[in-house]
């Protein structure tokens, strides 16, 4: 059951992320400039007369500019809309934005920053994960295949790259180049430093399924009627360790998650224009109130918490269970220290 | 065994001096240095040259990086414009305080890790087995830097514990350690969770693979009480594969107490770093990164020594691999 839960949590991200620009009430740099810093619209069913309607929203009334402190304006009703302009759900009055998650300090509606942050936190640590596979699949695969030097030393390679201090060599990597760089630059870049930063996970574990695969009965007799070696390797070796990348790959993406994250949190990672969970965490840090005053600019946070949730609880045991189908004894891949 | 200890120290050796020549090479190559980076455009092309050569960032990249590794040699790091210190003084001090949280850290983990997980590994059922599963499944799902977010905003918002630095400005009631632990609970608690939520899994692990062993079995049936079979006899059992990842761990340290120390504002090496980085403050730089890989690198060496300890087949294993 709880399985379930984790796999809908993660499909609810991929899906809003999918269709981020109808589930999104606004355009992600939309700003409000009435609503710096303004809380959550509150969704209400009764006015404040005891009668009922349709969903709606009081607008927010600024009662305080220098503390930024609003209060609901109950003269005005803005009836909330289904499926208008495009939208799956917005506010019918465009002087009384629905705002489900707030206004960040730009005036910007939190909520679609979310929606449209997850596109590229989601896009960058899925392809991310799929690179460092590619890389780790090939050079796992090799290494036990052929064994011998080329085994040596390509595990030495992956011990050095593992035992690096990941986090600051991700740092110098990424401020080799300009600080300004464009978003796809960016995205190409992090990218590329994350898959080689995973890919040793992923080639070690290769290693060891396609050495003891080699071993087997069925690759002998698959030899013996003639397949070549890369034969051999695509069609027999790697399919037998699909169950280990797989699991792999899905326990790489939050670590991606993650690590974006906190590369743009210190200002490292994607310029601020772009909607990113790290970039938004990075806005939210720049005001020292958040934590006390404003803290729905942290739902970046919470979004992160609730996709890798996901993916652990989609995971349980899912480890063992793929090592005990390979024959891999799980303690021989863990003290790879 | 030695052999072993004397191969591992000089594959650290190769480690620390490897990053830290790398960042060097790296931050030398990035657009960008010190001086462009401080002075701004404003600046005469006559100043900008002579304070390059006053830092030496005129010489080749090859003649530079000889100078610096001749000067590491004799343990001379190099100077750091941005705080117009010797490297050698600054980083002392900032790994220190990363250290004293890391170690507070790891020690709380453990303490709370590895207990639970006896308990949750040796029960199949039980509410109090369940809750603390849930409890560990969901601290699995926040690395340190949705922690300390968190914790900070609890601390904000109670207004309990001081949320960011490591000391306050004046020294309050209490004395100074009273006050340095209050600055910790925050940061180190945002380290702590998560690793004592993976401890306990893994305890937890091992800990049920190990009660089936008939040896347990066997103890039991001599009329020993379960507890002390539970507590003296399977934990030891199930140590082994526990301190095997204690190697890895050190490094998920590191790399989470970066951003706890940039969250909170804890002085340590991390934000140091990070400082260097954007002023291109290059030899700040190779010094910190190779601070990094030698605090990894002891890490993993005391983790290698305790667990031959435990498990001598450990070091003939890795000799005869390497």
């Amino acid at each position: 059951m709880t399985r379930d839960v984790g796999a809908a949590l993660v499909a609810l991200a991929l899906v809003a992320a999918g269709a981020a620009p109808i589930v999104a009430p606004h355009a992600p740099d939309s700003h409000f400039s009435q609503l710096l810093n303004a809380p959550p619209t509150i969704v209400r069913l009764v006015d404040a007369g005891g009668r009922w309607h349709a969903p709606f929203i009081y607008p927010w009334r600024l009662v305080n500019q220098l503390e930024q402190r609003y209060e609901e304006d109950r003269s005005t009703i803005a009836p909330l809309a289904w499926f208008s302009g495009g939208k799956l759900l917005r506010s019918s009055n465009d002087e009384a934005p629905l705002l489900l998650l707030g206004a960040d300090n730009y005036g910007r509606d939190v909520f679609t920053r979310l929606i449209f942050g997850a596109r590229t936190s989601l896009a960058l640590a899925i392809a991310s994960a799929f690179g460092a596979m590619f890389i780790g699949v090939s050079l796992g695969a090799a290494a036990g295949f052929s064994g011998g030097a080329v085994d040596e030393v390509l595990m030495r390679a992956t011990d050095f790259v593992m035992v690096l201090p990941a986090i600051y060599v991700a740092l110098a990597l990424r401020s080799v180049l300009p600080l300004v760089l464009t978003p796809g630059q960016v995205f190409a870049l992090l990218a590329a430093i994350f898959a080689i930063v995973g890919a040793p996970f992923v080639a070690r574990g290769v290693r060891a399924i396609v050495r003891s695969e080699r071993r087997l009965d069925y690759a002998a007799a698959a030899e013996a009627l003639g397949a070549s070696d890369a034969r051999l390797l695509v069609r027999h070796l790697i399919p037998a360790a699909r169950g280990f990348i797989a699991v792999q790959i899905t326990l790489l993406v939050p670590a991606f998650i993650i690590a974006e994250a906190t590369l743009s949190y210190v200002g490292l990672g994607f310029p601020d224009a772009v909607a990113s969970w790290g970039t938004m965490l990075h806005d939210a840090s720049t005001n020292i109130r958040v934590f006390a005053d404003f803290p729905w600019l942290l739902s970046p946070a919470a979004a992160m918490f609730l996709v890798v949730l996901g993916v652990n609880l989609a995971l349980q045991d899912a480890g063992t269970v793929v090592f005990a189908e390979s024959g891999e004894p799980r303690r021989g891949v863990k003290s790879g220290s | 065994m030695i052999r072993y200890f004397a191969r591992r120290l000089a594959f650290a050796l190769v480690l620390v001096i490897g990053v830290s020549s790398a960042t060097l090479m790296l931050t030398r190559l990035a657009p960008g240095d010190f001086i462009t980076e401080s002075l701004g455009t404003g600046a005469s092309q006559q100043t900008i040259a002579q304070q390059r050569a006053r830092y030496g960032l005129d010489k080749s990249i090859g003649a530079q990086y000889r100078d610096w590794i001749a000067g590491a040699a004799r343990l001379d790091l190099g100077y750091s414009m941005q705080y117009g210190r010797p490297v050698r003084d600054l980083i002392p001090e900032r790994a220190a305080n990363t250290a004293i949280l890391a170690i507070t850290a790891l020690l709380f983990a453990t303490l709370i890790g590895l207990p639970l997980g006896v308990i949750t590994g040796s029960r199949r059922g039980g509410a109090m087995a369940g809750a603390i599963r849930a409890a560990s499944l969901v601290l699995l799902s926040m690395p340190p830097l949705l922690t300390s977010l968190f914790l900070v905003f609890l601390a904000a918002r109670t207004g309990w514990l001081p949320i960011s630095g490591m000391r306050s400005a004046t020294v309050p009631a209490g004395g100074a350690l009273i006050d340095l632990l209050r600055h910790l609970v925050v940061p180190a608690a945002a380290i702590a969770l998560p690793l004592a939520a993976m401890l306990e899994r893994l305890q937890a692990q091992a800990m049920s693979e190990v009660i089936r062993a008939p040896f347990v079995l066997a103890t039991l049936a001599r009329g020993v009480p379960q507890s002390r079979v539970l507590w003296r006899g399977a934990l030891k059992a199930a140590l082994r594969p526990v301190a095997g990842v204690y190697g890895l761990v050190i490094g998920s340290l590191l790399s989470g107490s970066f951003a706890v120390e940039v969250i909170t504002a804890w002085p340590g090496l991390g934000s140091l770093m990070l400082q260097a980085l954007r002023t291109r403050d290059i030899y700040l730089v190779a010094g910190c990164a190779g601070a990094g890989a030698l605090f990894l690198a002891c890490g993993t060496l005391v983790s290698d020594v305790a667990l031959a300890a435990v498990d001598p087949r450990v070091s003939e294993m890795r000799t005869e691999r390497a």
